[in-house]
């Protein structure tokens, strides 16, 4: 035997600066094995990384790209982290993306000849009550018939995509342009006029969209709903202890199906802002293709479920989004910026231990145990009793 | 592991200067203890002295940062649990591992291969059974499948799961917890029978009448060191208590100590429940207790006191019956409760009492979060969390110190204190003193006893009698649901309750 141990060790305090310094080490580590990765691919990292800054930020509008692949996500990002928070698995931010769509183009559509705020703040309202009306079908069979919501959240996330099809592609509806020549050609949706396109900031040369500073205040007051409010108190409560929750008088159902009502508002005001920010137009394969809602609950888990962290994590992705789309090439297949992400996450997520854990390695010491213990780790050993006594090692 | 047997019946297992460490929380500080074969050594000391760590070490199941075990004079270095059971040393913990849907000789050979192969034999496994359970006066089925037997009965496989694998050490960790007075008997005679046979034993416990009437020594732990090890026949009880929690030991109240008043503040009528399973668990209970007196509950495990513990909480449903708390007609819900006054206990501190991963000054206001409206006074939460810590005496680092942190007795205080802040008009205790030191169960006690005194009408669950002798004014007997006694404490005997909880008496 090695004389050397390695193992964890919980941490006795835990500081606010290991959740900087490890996350961050994370990322050094994860730009190394990508590196690596890179270089057996055939391709120079350090230019690799170069042009990686150059897309997503350096290069003439190209952090307004970033922001522009942010914004979706910190919607859907902080969607996912409000409901997983309380352990509800709402994974059905993408439909209600959809349906937010559906409903802010057709808001902005039907009132277009009104002054452009009314039409913004119109939209913006559909959007979040058509985002909440979705989340409210399996919030509701979650809350009083126990259904699993992961399924059927996950399950209206595929009609509310054959919808958005239906309406563009199979149908006359409302929504969809029959007149235009492109049109003729290929089924569109009607594009908004002025007065459903949604202003932005202008800073220097960055263009700021209006939804993501939308976006950005949310996680302010989301973060202070949590920390201040009753609401956010029965959250942490029912998330850490649904037990608790119930023997401190609290109404589970009726939480459990307004907090995925307050999801599913999020998500379609993401939504509306792919609508009234970008698109100005229903655009069922853009959004497909987008995948802004799966991506949320990756973005979630980086930010841990903190909205505040949200907002970094979704421009972490929406750099490397941005940044993959540059990249993508005869030379530079889409699989290969998919790994570099795969690795960032696996880095980022895997390093949550040393947070809570301390490594230490160290020489073994003490006195030798009886040779035969020491060997055999035995068949008599059952599953049970490794289980319980790792966890009770973490646990200590 | 015939190497590892003492010569002599001498030395059987000894922790040397061991020291354990969690989160800055000394658990064991350079402890020595040892056990020879042939006796009973009670290892007693408050909640939170360092007792379970102990055995944990000694089991193999934790490392010491510092110091070593030895097994039959020799040094070890144990793994896992496994490689205690290669030496001989078994413990039986507080939860009993065992799978209910088998039978007590399949669970007592469950994952042990000394036969080795595929094959069990049922009937010689069955017939070994029998035979061990007969030598160490046991009494217990082999065929018996878990979920039929008793508390007490399922405390009596775990034991013949040891003795049945090779145990020469014994560890039982507050083996009594749930016994009736007479199971504890019985208890006692297998362990002294193992002792006679020349096992080592060592009983973790805090209770002194019972750790006298069963060791030959005693070692007593206090906030993780040893102070020392005495013969049992020549020390007494006042004198481990002094050694326990370091000063004399004084319990308030009493009972007649407090006046009690005209109004009924609880009721319960024809109350009849169902448990988890929904097997009838309440039938036709009917009580009343005044403000200023307390009603003990007596009870073994399970005959319904978690049913009417939740039922009086309104959180389990009611099948029949009518419960009001303070003039106020329950429809069964936990926040009308709460609203009517019921400051309630639960017999689940850890996961009901309080959320885990919050902070202590969050759990302290679980319950009375409500009162400022929509937002959170979080400041002031922090504030009044410092002047409860300090008022019932919580050791905690601060209010942001998370309650899974908390010792057992620290976090009983916290509760116990959060429902008595609460301006509560009736009180539901269960189990209030369970695996609390003798330190946590006497203030415990005395903050029961003086929110009777100042008006508050209480109910206390419990199967330690002790407990409810002490505290109640009138007891009743819960027994398969129903309420099989009710009397008047000066009348009441401990003798015929114990028998009655037992369902062998009448009132």
């Amino acid at each position: 035997m090695i004389p050397i141990s390695v193992r964890f060790e919980p941490r006795e305090r835990l500081s606010r600066w290991t959740n900087v310094w490890v996350p961050f080490f994370a990322i050094v580590l994860a730009l190394v094995i990508a590196g690596i990765v890179l270089a057996v691919s055939g391709h120079n990292p350090i230019t690799t990384y170069q042009q990686i800054i150059e897309a997503a930020f350096t290069q003439p509008g190209a952090f307004t790209q970033t922001l522009v692949s942010t914004t979706p996500l910190l919607y859907t990002g902080l969607a996912a982290s409000i409901a997983f928070r309380m352990r509800i698995w709402n994974i059905g931010a993408e439909g209600q993306l959809y349906l937010g769509s559906i409903a802010a183009a057709g808001v902005g559509l039907y009132l277009q000849n009104l002054p452009a705020p009314v039409v913004v703040i119109a939209m913006m309202a559909g959007g979040a009550v058509a985002g909440s009306l979705w989340a409210a079908i399996p919030g509701a069979l979650r809350a009083y018939l126990n259904t699993n919501e992961i399924l059927t959240s996950l399950f209206l996330n595929y009609i509310a995509d054959y919808l958005m099809y239906y309406l563009i592609f199979d149908s006359t509806s409302f929504w969809r342009d029959l007149t235009s020549p492109a049109a003729r050609v290929f089924p569109q949706g009607k594009f908004l006029p002025a007065s459903g396109n949604w202003p932005a900031l202008s800073i220097g040369s960055v263009t700021v969209p209006l939804g993501l500073i939308l976006a950005i205040v949310l996680a302010g007051l989301l973060w202070g709903m949590i920390r201040g409010t009753r609401y956010g108190f029965e959250m942490r409560v029912m998330g850490d202890a649904p037990r608790a929750a119930k023997h401190a008088g609290m109404n589970i159902r009726r939480k459990i199906l307004s907090i995925m009502l307050l999801s599913g508002a999020v998500a379609g005001l993401g939504g509306a802002s792919q609508v009234g920010d970008f698109r100005h137009v229903l655009d069922p394969r853009g959004l497909e293709q987008a995948q802004f809602g799966y991506t949320g609950i990756v973005v979630a888990a980086l930010a841990r479920y903190n909205p505040i962290s949200a907002v970094v994590a979704a421009l972490g992705i929406g750099v490397l989004t941005n940044a993959g789309l540059a990249l993508q090439g005869p030379n530079f297949p889409i699989g290969l910026t998919g790994t570099m992400e795969g690795i960032l996450l696996f880095c980022v997520l895997g390093s949550e231990i040393f947070v809570r854990y301390r490594l230490r390695i160290g020489r073994t010491s003490g006195p030798v145990a009886p040779r035969r213990a020491e060997a055999a780790p035995g068949p008599a050993r059952t599953a049970a009793e490794i289980a319980s006594t790792e966890r009770r090692e973490l646990a200590s | 592991m015939t190497d590892a047997t003492p010569e002599a019946p001498s030395l059987a297992l000894a922790a040397r200067s061991v020291t354990k460490r969690f989160r800055g929380v000394v658990a064991n500080d350079r402890v020595d203890f040892e056990v020879a074969a042939g006796e009973v050594h009670a290892l007693l000391g408050e909640n939170g002295a360092g007792k379970t760590t102990l055995c944990n070490v000694l089991t193999g199941l934790y490392r010491p940062e510092e110091g070593y075990v030895e097994v039959g004079g020799r040094p070890v270095r144990m793994h896992s649990p496994h490689d205690a059971h290669e030496a001989g040393i078994f413990m039986v913990h507080q939860q009993f591992r065992l799978v209910q849907s088998l039978s007590v000789a399949e669970n007592v050979v469950l994952g042990w291969s000394r036969h080795g192969g595929t094959w069990f034999a049922p009937r010689r496994v069955e017939r070994e059974v029998a035979a061990l359970a007969e030598q160490y006066r046991m009494d217990i089925a082999p065929q018996a499948k878990i979920w039929q037997l008793s508390v007490g009965e399922q405390q009596r496989v775990e034991i013949l799961k040891a003795l049945y694998r090779g145990a020469r050490i014994l560890i039982m960790d507050e083996p009594t917890a749930v016994l009736t007075p007479q199971e504890v008997d019985q208890l006692v005679g297998t362990l002294r029978e193992m002792a006679r046979s020349g096992s080592a034993v060592v009983f973790i416990s805090h209770k002194l009448p019972e750790v006298l009437a069963v060791s030959d020594r005693i070692t007593v732990l206090r906030a993780g060191r040893t102070m020392g090890t005495v013969g049992t026949a020549s020390t007494t009880a006042r004198e481990l208590a002094h050694m326990m929690v370091g000063r004399d030991v004084v319990f308030a109240g009493g009972p007649g100590s407090h006046e009690v008043g005209g109004t009924v503040v609880l009721e319960l009528e024809a109350v009849s429940a169902e448990s988890d399973l929904g097997t009838p668990a309440l039938v036709d209970v009917a009580l009343a207790v005044r403000s200023g007196e307390i009603l003990g509950i007596a009870g073994v495990a399970g005959n319904g006191q978690r049913e009417l513990a939740e039922v009086i909480a309104g959180e389990r449903a009611r099948t029949a019956g009518r419960v009001v708390i303070d003039g106020k007609t329950q429809e069964g819900k936990p926040w009308e409760a709460i609203a009517a006054g019921l400051g309630y206990v639960p017999e689940d501190r850890m996961g009901v009492g309080v959320a885990p991963g919050l902070s202590i000054a969050d759990n302290l206001r679980l319950k009375s979060y409500r009162r400022n409206g929509l937002i959170l006074h979080n400041k002031k939460a922090m504030a009044d969390a410092e002047e409860l810590i300090r008022r019932f005496d919580i050791v905690a680092r601060g209010p942001r110190t998370l309650a899974r942190e908390l010792s057992g007795g620290n976090l009983q205080k916290l509760i116990v204190g959060r429902e008595l802040s609460s301006a509560a008009k009736v009180l539901v205790v269960s189990s209030p003193t369970r695996g609390l030191d003798v330190g946590a169960t006497e203030s415990v006690r005395r903050l029961l006893s003086e929110s009777a005194r100042s008006g508050v009408g209480g109910v206390l669950i419990s199967e330690a009698l002790g407990g409810v002798f002490e505290l109640s004014d009138r007891i009743a007997v819960l027994y398969r649901g129903r309420v099989t006694g009710l009397v008047d404490r000066k009348d009441a005997d401990v003798d015929h309750i114990g028998l009655m909880m037992a369902g062998q008496a009448a009132a």
